[in-house]
């Protein structure tokens, strides 16, 4: 990370990080993160998405699928895949970055779409994939960190399940002594910087190190990063819950099964009536439905139905030979 | 009865055995997997604000042909995964070449989701009472996992709506809603439905929708909804206490109009 690909003038570099009083170039002490701030559901196209303002680093993620992928080869028979794309964008530091993807950005997406496969549940969606986009707006350092935390969030947005909320946080060393979440000019000029991420119960999912330290100073440096990691994560916790927060009747209905199972065939029942596209079909409905139309209690009625779906399933059956789902178009498909 | 939001991770419960949908269980305690609502009925399950359908047999959905091959309908379910109707299981028999007169390719159809393998290969059926092509009607799409509030408590929601609007209706477990009327009641009807998409994690929602259906029942031209929003606001009081006794004025209110 020393060597950003933005500009870096050496005779920019401050004489001192931390002044007499322990305070840093911007005002915060040396286990301070900077200020804050995150919002979900922000873009409306996207499943899920967040916006995260840290400091000066402005990010947007979003998060789309589970959804079907293509080109199908990539597909993963058991599991989902999960795509992740950190991209800065062109206007994002002062000098014009050329767009596109470029090795350092390449790098970063890999590292932290693993720092997610450990907490996703990709397993339940076995061929699908889950894409990530997070775009970097503005550039102040620890962009990869801002991004895992809005992506994060993104994810939780798409209601995608996961054992937990990731969040990311960068130490560093400058003049000698350790610090959290590094600004640009300790970033840029500083003699070390390690971005990590972690769950909530403080495993690490991501981790680099770019710079010297020594062995005690990395212990060190993983506690402080947990202590960083934490807050965000309160932060993170408070944006879910405050979306809601002036709604907090919230209320489903319990027996949800149940439910659903009337409902549908009580709007069934009255819709079949009118059906013409099956008449010898109706004609046999229609004595049932009759039956079930009068001791339509919502309880009776699924009972009654199911048991005459049934049988009504075993007389059809007979007149068609079994031999549905054998020739399914598995190989059309591949061939084309 | 508390409802609370929850987020992925969070503790819900130190026994195991209280696990259902949407929470895991990790050294024997219970966590959430989702952002949702949690529901402490029997089991402690969690409902998510938002998520894509995944398929699971016996669901009844809505579903749109996107390719014919000479034995299979495909359909787009309005999920990560695509279903498969054959011939045989269309209630008629079918000569492969008329396969795309009955229904081609952006017909829609009620069917129901006969099975589903490991690898979601998703087996559709239209060998079932009211199961059929669709050839009038709309066909809006909500959030799958707000359809619960769509049909209501024992269907009623769904059941009101039918009577004051006059439209049939259809809910697809996978977020897609088939309503035919005429124009003016299907256009009420669907803003009826936003309104409880608007509003879902509310309750006294049955009510709300419909004191709204019956205001515009008179002039179903007027579309605006900023009075009604306001009636919403004061509405909030109701707590989830007396839902039982809202859903029988419900009852009562609809008796009287028939």
């Amino acid at each position: 990370m020393q060597t950003k690909h933005w500009r870096i003038n050496m005779s920019d570099k401050p004489e001192k990080f931390i002044d007499e009083n322990g305070l840093r170039l911007d005002g915060r002490r040396i286990n301070e993160i900077r200020p804050m701030k995150m919002e979900i559901g922000v873009l409306s196209r996207a499943d899920g998405s967040c916006y995260l303002e840290w400091g000066n680093n402005k990010v947007l993620a979003a998060v789309y699928g589970p959804r079907e992928l293509h080109p199908r080869r990539l597909q993963k028979a058991d599991s989902a895949l999960i795509r992740y794309r950190y991209n800065m964008a062109a206007f994002s530091v002062e000098d014009r970055i050329r767009p596109g993807p470029n090795r350092r950005s390449i790098e970063i997406s890999k590292v932290s779409r693993e720092a997610f496969e450990p907490v996703v549940l990709t397993h339940l969606y076995p061929g699908a994939v889950i894409d990530v986009f997070a775009e970097v707006l503005q550039a102040d350092a620890g962009t990869r960190t801002a991004a895992i935390n809005a992506a994060s969030l993104a994810l939780a947005d798409a209601g995608i399940p996961m054992k937990g909320l990731i969040s990311a946080c960068a130490v560093g060393k400058v003049d000698g002594q350790l610090v959290l979440d590094l600004n640009k000019p300790e970033d840029n000029y500083g003699d070390a910087d390690i971005p990590m991420a972690m769950t909530s119960d403080g495993e690490i999912t991501l981790l680099q190190m770019d710079g010297d330290i020594t062995q005690e100073e990395f212990k060190k440096a993983i506690e402080m990063c947990k202590d960083g990691c934490h807050e965000i994560l309160a932060i993170q916790q408070e944006t879910l819950r405050n979306k809601f927060s002036k709604l907090e009747d919230v209320e489903i209905s319990d027996d949800k099964e149940n439910n659903d199972v009337s409902a549908l065939v009580e709007s069934e029942l009255v819709s079949s009536e009118e059906d013409e596209t099956s008449e010898d079909l109706a004609s046999i409905e229609k004595g049932e439905m009759e039956d079930d139309v009068k001791d339509a209690e919502t309880e009776d009625e699924v009972e009654s139905v199911e048991e005459q779906e049934d049988s009504f399933q075993d007389v059809d059956e007979e007149d068609i030979p079994d031999d549905n789902g054998e020739d399914v178009p598995e190989d059309d498909e591949e061939t084309v | 009865m508390e409802r609370e939001i929850v987020i992925p991770g969070q503790l819900l419960s130190e026994n195991k055995t209280d696990s259902g949908p949407g929470t895991y269980v990790k050294d024997g305690k219970v966590y959430s997997l989702l952002y949702g609502v949690k529901n402490t009925k029997n089991k402690i399950s969690v409902i998510p604000f938002t998520g894509k359908y995944i398929p699971s047999p016996g669901d009844y959905v809505i579903a749109t042909v996107i390719g014919v091959t000479p034995s299979n309908w495909i359909f787009n379910i309005s999920s990560p995964y695509d279903g498969l109707l054959h011939v045989s299981e269309y209630p008629r028999r079918v000569e492969s070449d008329k396969m795309s007169e009955i229904m081609g390719v952006g017909s829609s159809a009620l069917l129901r989701i006969k099975d589903v393998n490991s690898s979601m290969k998703v087996e559709l059926s239209m060998r079932d009472r009211g199961l059929r092509a669709l050839d009038v009607g709309r066909v809006i799409e909500v959030t799958p996992t707000k359809i619960p509030r769509i049909i209501g408590h024992g269907g009623s929601m769904v059941s009101m709506l039918k009577k004051k609007t006059n439209c049939d209706i259809f809910v697809g477990q996978n977020g897609r809603i088939w309503i035919n009327g005429n124009d003016a009641e299907m256009d009420l009807l669907n803003e009826a439905i936003e309104l409880i998409m608007k509003h879902s994690h509310t309750s006294g929602l049955t009510e709300r929708i419909s004191k709204f259906l019956k205001n515009e029942d008179d002039v179903v031209s007027e579309k605006d909804g900023t009075v009604l929003e306001d009636d919403l606001v004061v509405d909030t009081e109701d707590k989830y206490e007396i839902r039982e006794e809202t859903r029988r004025k419900v009852d009562t209110l609809l008796d009287d109009d028939n």
